[in-house]
């Protein structure tokens, strides 16, 4: 009697139940920075599917509790799974009812020993979040990937925001970011993602935390340029292409 | 107290609705040698007598780190008070792990009450014989909190538990009401005093009492014994003398099993601890 279940394989966790393999509806990169009054994150409301820009209304930015603000990009499923998970975790300290509240700091740790708990069980959530937030005056913002590597840091991008909006960031962040420059520095790093990444696109919230509480804006579209001369007549140089 | 037909089950009622097998528990816990907190906006102080049985051996333990802001002081059963010791160690460390951040003394002693209301609903536990002072510190300031084997557990300003606790909180009610602004040095001078009541004469030294502190800015300590005598020798407080209020008001330790109640002053045949 040979039952082809019990093939012992290091990467199956038990019986026939399967692994994230690879994600299927993926949201790009999400952007946080800390300015004055608290926390700024930005983050476009696509979902592709591989190379197809499939929903155009994803919200990826969310509320997590009085006093923190999640983003994910990756896979969208996994992402609302957080969101279950969050929702029971902040239910559950509420339910407490003692003047105690989870502040971004414990939210991003907890979120972390999820990601990485899951990570050793070779089933991940196949996502990177940014977690920011304010707590008694205190500002807080980390990320976490999907293997739960996890930093704190004044500003934190997934993705192809690593690549391309940090360096705008390392360059042009301070300290005492007012409002409006938070918001036009990180609408100058979505620009350049919306030129340079293919899963971008343009239809943007930005949202934003602070001691008062949060709020996600309304989505909307940032001007592109695409006037320059090089792309007028692209073919010029290059007979024969097309 | 006496023996009844209602009193060999924790899980039996009497009619007039006790359980007497928790009250037994708490009778315990007044047996056991006198444990006292007291708690100012920033700090909360234990302190506790700690008489050897013999002088042949050490003194027990009985008051434990629970976490660097958390700590508790026990009177009964000093084996259960180990044991919710180490339960309590635990649970602070997973939160710890969990949320990089301390667990509110506030959740804690929630949760030890719940453990100990386990104790009084199952037919083959028995409830847990001891008292334990809670001292701890969160973002909203110092606490003090008693657990008590029936499961309730309330906060505090100040209290004192086991054996001739009565003196001691005599001394406190007194006083309690200058504890919120007090300095960390008068709160332990006053938690001295107040063990020294406890004494009934007998000579105050660092040998017969230990202290803890928790404080803002303060991990929780326990201050080693050449720095409590040093403290005993400023404040002048080791005296022999009778202590000047002797509480005669005996409150019957029945009521309803929720109650806590206040510890009965019987102050004749306690056994010194257990």
């Amino acid at each position: 009697m040979v039952s082809s279940q019990n093939e012992s394989n290091l990467l199956s966790s038990e019986g026939d139940s399967q692994r994230t393999q690879y994600p299927y509806v993926t949201g790009t990169s999400v952007i946080g920075i800390k300015y004055k009054d608290g926390i700024l994150m930005a983050a476009d409301m696509g979902g592709s599917y591989g190379s197809t820009i499939r929903y155009k209304s994803v919200e990826r930015l969310k509320q997590v509790g009085k006093h923190s603000l999640i983003g994910a990009s990756g896979e969208i499923s996994d992402f609302q799974e957080i969101l279950r998970y969050l929702d029971e975790l902040i239910l559950h300290d509420n339910m407490w009812d003692d003047g105690n509240s989870l502040g971004p700091k414990e939210v991003h740790n907890y979120l972390t020993r999820v990601m990485y708990n899951r990570r050793n069980k070779f089933d991940p959530l196949w996502n990177s979040l940014v977690l920011g937030g304010v707590k008694n005056g205190q500002k807080y913002l980390g990320s976490v990937s999907m293997i739960g590597v996890h930093f704190e840091d004044d500003h934190v991008a997934t993705g192809f925001g690593n690549h391309l909006a940090r360096p705008i960031l390392r360059e042009e962040w301070r300290e005492d970011l007012t409002f409006e420059e938070g918001v036009k520095l990180l609408e100058k790093c979505m620009r350049n993602l919306l030129y340079r990444d293919r899963s971008a696109v343009n239809k943007m919230q930005i949202a934003k935390i602070t001691e008062e509480g949060l709020t996600i804006s309304e989505p909307y579209s940032l001007k592109t340029f695409w006037n320059f001369a090089a792309f007028k007549n692209p073919t010029v140089g290059a007979e024969g292409s097309w | 107290m006496f023996r009844n037909q209602y009193d060999t089950d924790v899980t039996t009622w009497s009619p007039a609705g006790r359980l007497f097998q928790v009250e037994y528990a708490m009778e315990a816990v007044k047996q056991g040698s006198a444990a006292i907190g007291l708690r100012s906006k920033t700090h909360a102080v234990l302190a506790c007598v700690n008489k050897a049985n013999s002088e042949l051996s050490s003194h027990q333990k009985k008051i434990f780190k629970v976490d660097d802001h958390i700590g508790v002081a026990i009177a009964g059963l000093t084996a259960d008070g180990r044991v919710l010791s180490r339960y309590m160690r635990s649970e602070c460390i997973n939160y710890g792990y969990t949320y990089e951040s301390p667990l509110p003394v506030g959740r804690l002693v929630v949760q030890l009450a719940d453990k100990a209301q386990v104790c009084t609903q199952r037919s083959w536990k028995r409830p847990y014989g001891v008292g334990l002072l809670v001292a701890g510190l969160d973002e909203s300031g110092a606490h003090l909190y008693y657990n008590c084997p029936s499961g309730n557990y309330f906060e505090y300003q100040a209290f004192a538990i086991g054996s001739r606790s009565q003196a001691a909180k005599t001394y406190l009610e007194r006083k309690f009401e200058k504890f919120q602004e007090s300095s960390r040095d008068d709160l332990i001078k006053d938690a001295l005093f107040a063990i020294r009541e406890t004494l009934q004469g007998e000579k105050l030294t660092s040998t017969v009492c230990t202290i803890a502190v928790v404080g803002v800015g303060e991990a929780f300590n326990i201050l080693d014994q050449a720095a409590v005598q040093a403290l005993i020798n400023e404040f002048e407080i080791s005296g022999e003398e009778v202590p000047a209020t002797e509480s005669v008001a005996e409150e019957a330790a029945g009521g309803a099993s929720a109650d806590q109640g206040g510890a009965a002053a019987e102050e004749e045949a306690a056994p010194m601890d257990i």
